[in-house]
């Protein structure tokens, strides 16, 4: 098969960007997206131009680092997955293909499709974790956790922090990640002990991080490539609002905004 | 050069004790004192930094991902073994430990995996405090399925993401470290040197990915926990950006490399389909929990597997290996697929793929607990074959998936030039000549969480106030060196792209150097690869510029490395002349099996290098076993 593509193209954060179009031809359907990227890449190599600058790794949906916006929807047509697990079987012959970085004012663009999301680290830096350290823990069967609860944490922690939720909210929202992260270790018997904290201050971190405020359209589960079900953010509120309730004075002023 | 591999004094069980109870220790208001580079990010790395980081030292850590999360053991599915006997089916730290050594051909140095059972037990614990949603009972107790090489049921999981959901927690611990101001992370920043003051590992030189700049950072103390090398081979099952390029720069600055030749080749990968593929997808050994291993009796039955009747179907790992059946370890049941495709009775329109069928375990335990085991492996597969294993059997085909090979490392880990510390796939020390599965993030949390943060301060202890400027001389020269290479690489502006010469080196390690491998192939190989190196340094073309983002240029340097890499691989095969774990000589077999050789090669053969083009010097550390007995390792 053959596809007509619109990259955008931009070789730095200062300078302009544009979409510029290349030919992509003599396709199997069975590559995946990236693939085809590859070999339009060696087409340009061999050009002697510069190829295409985009993020990837371990191309089976479970890094995060792929982040493409394909046709307007972050990762593609395809439902629950990553731009690395989107063939082209799912494209028509012929097709023209507009492929995008994920835009978002927290994600600053690198080059190209490659877009900078260590705001989201600095969210986890916040208050995404259980503070343990490494000789102190119990054995592991000392406190039973309800399978309920210890799946719903795993179907919060499956999350691969890939961005794709801020990507296609319009007010690129950070809900759908960091509900995932509070709600994962909140839902634990392990993470209750810092349970209010942690919501308060990683929210704090997402708004400091300019992400935008969530009006719920629910685009962001839409594109998740791992299903994060936006009740997670329905959990966070409570749990927002629970703490803010619990916390002292000194607290409450500083997330009153 | 004296390998002395520092294995404490006593009984084989109190090793670690002893040494504990010895060890020098820093007192810990001099920890603060102490810079410790730690480069790699994945279990072993992660887990290293942020536990060093709760002791007390600042910690630079770094990687070449975007984030610590994104390293590869993110990609790991199947389980971690620990000892815990949870079920009560007779596991113990010394079955553990037997098992391991046994699952390694009896290759692999018995102090280090004895500890390596001992703290498995421990992992558990800590990622359990750390919030990882291992699966669990109805009771809320943890819950156990069983690995290859193992008649017990020891492997804790997590869905099919058990590798990142370890990643998190230690990927977590990191970051709790970074909000306490004890270690700072660099991300998109790749190592391309060692720096050596006085003899001893003191620092680093690195490219930012983003600017291009290169820069030294000093320190006392240098880990590396880089991950594995099998991307030499191109296609495996590896993320694209795992590399050798940290551990072989290592090795040029005097660090031997151990055991090169032992690589691990996994029976149950998505079969290649065509030119253009850039990885391969492993489906989980796992699934051989439940799936059962097939293929015709017939050569050349082309009927669809629905079509071939039970009583012409050849369960052949049932039937050669009853005791273990679909669960033998790996480089066996690698073997067992190539020669029952060897023999034409292959699968698919390639030939090369066996099935593995579920069909038996839907109709006993239905559809929705299989979904509940496998789903997301089930739909991964699904997305790349476009086929439902729910009704079809997988095709299933072995691939490059690890290396149990690596910088040679003391008890300790760590390598004979002092200071410089090796943690996870990136040392050769747990595994032999095979590793088991669910053991790989076992060890890369052993050394990260409990190993390095105890042997790391024997040594520190006697290096107070010896941590160089990074504007020393040796980092000058180191950067001048790495500068120029790059530029090198950048002025070529040959004909050939990156790629290519990749997959022709792939190709060579493949058919020479592979499942099967021979002293003529093997010369063959030697003949070949130098001249590709060379035709490589004449005709690439690397686009772009070295002061911006270029992958371009990232890519050019770390295939450079694979192909001086590759040629030490090779040797070590064709000096390794017997046959042990996923070392598969053909001229040494017995009945299609592995024949070792221990009068003659039970030893470590670490490599140290002499200059490109220069032959390396073989170094033997003699594998000496105080506990067991060597024995034929048989799974019959
Ligand atoms: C698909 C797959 C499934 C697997 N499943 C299992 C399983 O179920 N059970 C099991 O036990 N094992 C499994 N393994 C093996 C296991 O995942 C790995 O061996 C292990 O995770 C390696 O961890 P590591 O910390 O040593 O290295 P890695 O996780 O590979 O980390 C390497 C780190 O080094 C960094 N790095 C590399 N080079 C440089 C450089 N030059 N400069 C700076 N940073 C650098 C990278 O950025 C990364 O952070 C699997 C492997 C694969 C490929
Ligand atoms: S490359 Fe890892 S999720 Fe796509």
């Amino acid at each position: 098969m053959n596809v007509k593509l619109r990259v955008w193209r931009q070789a730095g954060p200062d300078t302009p960007g544009k979409f510029v179009e290349y030919e992509a031809t003599g396709l199997n359907p069975n590559m995946s997206f990236l693939e085809m990227l590859d070999e339009v890449n060696e087409d340009i190599t061999k050009r002697g131009e510069e190829p295409i600058s985009f993020d990837h790794d371990c191309r089976e949906g479970i890094c995060g680092m792929c982040s493409c916006v394909i046709n307007g929807e972050a990762h593609g047509p395809e439902y629950k997955v990553a731009t690395c697990q989107t063939y082209m079987r799912s494209f028509q012959d012929g097709e023209t293909i507009t492929v995008e970085p994920f835009r978002a004012k927290a994600f600053p663009l690198i080059k190209d499709l490659i877009v900078n999301r260590s705001a989201f680290d600095r969210v986890i830096q916040a208050g995404g974790f259980i503070s343990t350290s490494a000789g102190s823990a119990p054995d592991g069967n000392a406190i039973p956790v309800p399978k309920q609860d210890a799946d719903a944490a795993m179907d919060a922690a499956a999350c691969i922090g890939c961005g794709a939720c801020v990507a296609a909210c319009k007010n690129a929202s950070a809900m759908l990640f960091v509900s995932a992260k509070v709600s994962h270790l909140n839902l634990l018997p392990q993470g209750k002990p810092e349970k209010d904290k942690r919501v308060l201050a990683m929210v704090q971190q997402m708004d400091a991080e300019g992400f935008g405020a969530c009006t719920v359209t629910g685009s962001c589960e839409a594109v998740c490539p791992k299903g994060i079900s936006l009740n997670f953010i329905a959990k966070m509120n409570r749990d927002y609002f629970g703490a803010l309730l619990r916390a002292p004075s000194k607290a409450k002023a500083a997330h009153a905004d | 050069m004296n390998l002395d591999a520092k294995i404490p004094s006593g009984p084989l069980a109190q090793k670690w004790d002893n040494y504990k109870r010895d060890a020098k220790l820093v007192n810990p208001a001099n920890k603060r004192k102490y810079d410790i580079i730690v480069v790699g990010t994945g279990l072993a790395g992660g887990a290293a930094a942020a536990t060093l980081g709760e002791l007390g030292y600042n910690v630079k850590s770094f990687c070449i991902q975007d984030s610590p999360r994104r390293a590869h053991s993110v990609a790991a599915q199947g389980g971690i073994n620990a000892a815990k006997n949870y079920q009560n089916d007779g596991d113990s730290v010394y079955r553990l430990f037997y098992d391991t050594i046994k699952g390694g051909d009896f290759r692999a140095r018995e102090a280090n995996v004895y500890r390596l059972a001992q703290v498995s037990a421990n992992i558990i614990d800590q990622c359990v405090a750390q919030g990882v949603p291992f699966a669990r009972e109805y009771s809320g107790y943890l819950t156990n399925r069983s690995f290859g090489g193992a008649q017990v049921s020891r492997t804790f999981y997590a869905r099919g993401q058990t590798g990142q959901q370890l990643l998190l927690g230690a990927y977590q611990s990191l970051m709790r470290q970074v909000s306490l101001g004890t270690v700072k992370v660099f991300p998109r920043t790749e190592m391309l040197d060692l720096v050596i003051v006085n003899g001893h590992a003191k620092g680093i030189v690195t490219r930012n990915l983003i600017t291009g700049a290169i820069e030294s950072h000093a320190g006392d103390a240098v880990v590396l926990a880089t991950g594995g090398y099998g991307n030499t081979w191109y296609l495996s099952t590896y993320g694209r950006g795992s590399n050798a390029t940290a551990i072989w720069r290592a090795h040029k600055k005097g660090a031997c490399f151990a055991n090169p030749c032992y690589a691990q080749i996994h029976p149950t990968c998505i079969p290649v389909s065509g030119d253009y593929q850039s990885k391969l997808t492993l489906m989980s050994e796992s699934l051989r929990n439940d799936g059962r291993v097939w293929v015709p009796k017939k050569v050349g039955d082309k009927r669809a597997p629905g079509d071939i009747p039970e009583d012409e179907r050849d369960y052949y790992l049932e039937r050669k290996y009853p005791s273990y059946g679909n669960l033998a370890p790996r480089d066996i049941s690698s073997r067992a697929a190539k020669q029952v495709c060897d023999e034409g009775r292959g699968v698919g329109e390639s030939g090369l793929g066996v099935y593995l069928d579920f069909s038996a375990a839907i109709q006993r335990l239905g559809e929705a607990k299989i979904a509940e085991r496998y789903g997301n492996l089930f739909d991964m597969y699904h997305e790349i074959t476009g086929e439902s294993a729910y009704k079809v059997p997988m095709r299933i085909y072995p691939a490059i998936h690890y290396t149990m090979g690596g910088l040679w490392v003391d008890y300790n880990l760590m390598s004979n030039v002092p200071g410089l510390f090796v943690a996870g796939e990136a040392n050769f020390s747990d595994h032999g000549a095979n590793r088991l599965g669910a053991s790989a993030l076992m060890q890369g949390l052993a050394d990260g969480y409990f190993v390095l943060p105890n042997t790391i301060s024997g040594y520190l202890a006697g290096q107070l106030g010896k941590r160089p400027k990074a504007d020393a001389a040796e980092f000058k020269q180191a950067e001048k060196e790495v500068g120029d290479r790059l530029q090198k690489l950048l002025t070529i502006r040959g004909k050939r792209t990156i790629t290519d010469f990749h997959k022709q080196l792939g190709k060579i390690m493949w058919d020479y150097c592979g499942m099967a491998r021979n002293e003529a192939g093997l010369k063959k190989a030697l003949e070949l690869i130098p001249k590709l190196r060379e035709e490589f340094w004449k005709d690439v073309n690397v686009p772009g510029e070295g002061g911006d983002l270029n992958q371009s240029l990232e890519r050019a340097g770390r295939v450079a490395d694979y192909f001086e890499l590759a040629e030490l691989i090779v040797l070590d095969a064709l000096m390794r002349d017997e046959s042990c774990g996923g070392h598969f000589r053909e001229e040494h077999q017995e009945e299609g099996e592995c024949k070792r050789n221990d009068e003659q090669f039970a030893y470590v053969a670490a490599w140290e290098h002499k200059g490109v083009s220069q032959p390396p010097v073989l170094h033997k550390e003699p594998l000496k076993y105080e506990e067991i007995h060597l024995a034929t390792r048989s799974y019959k």
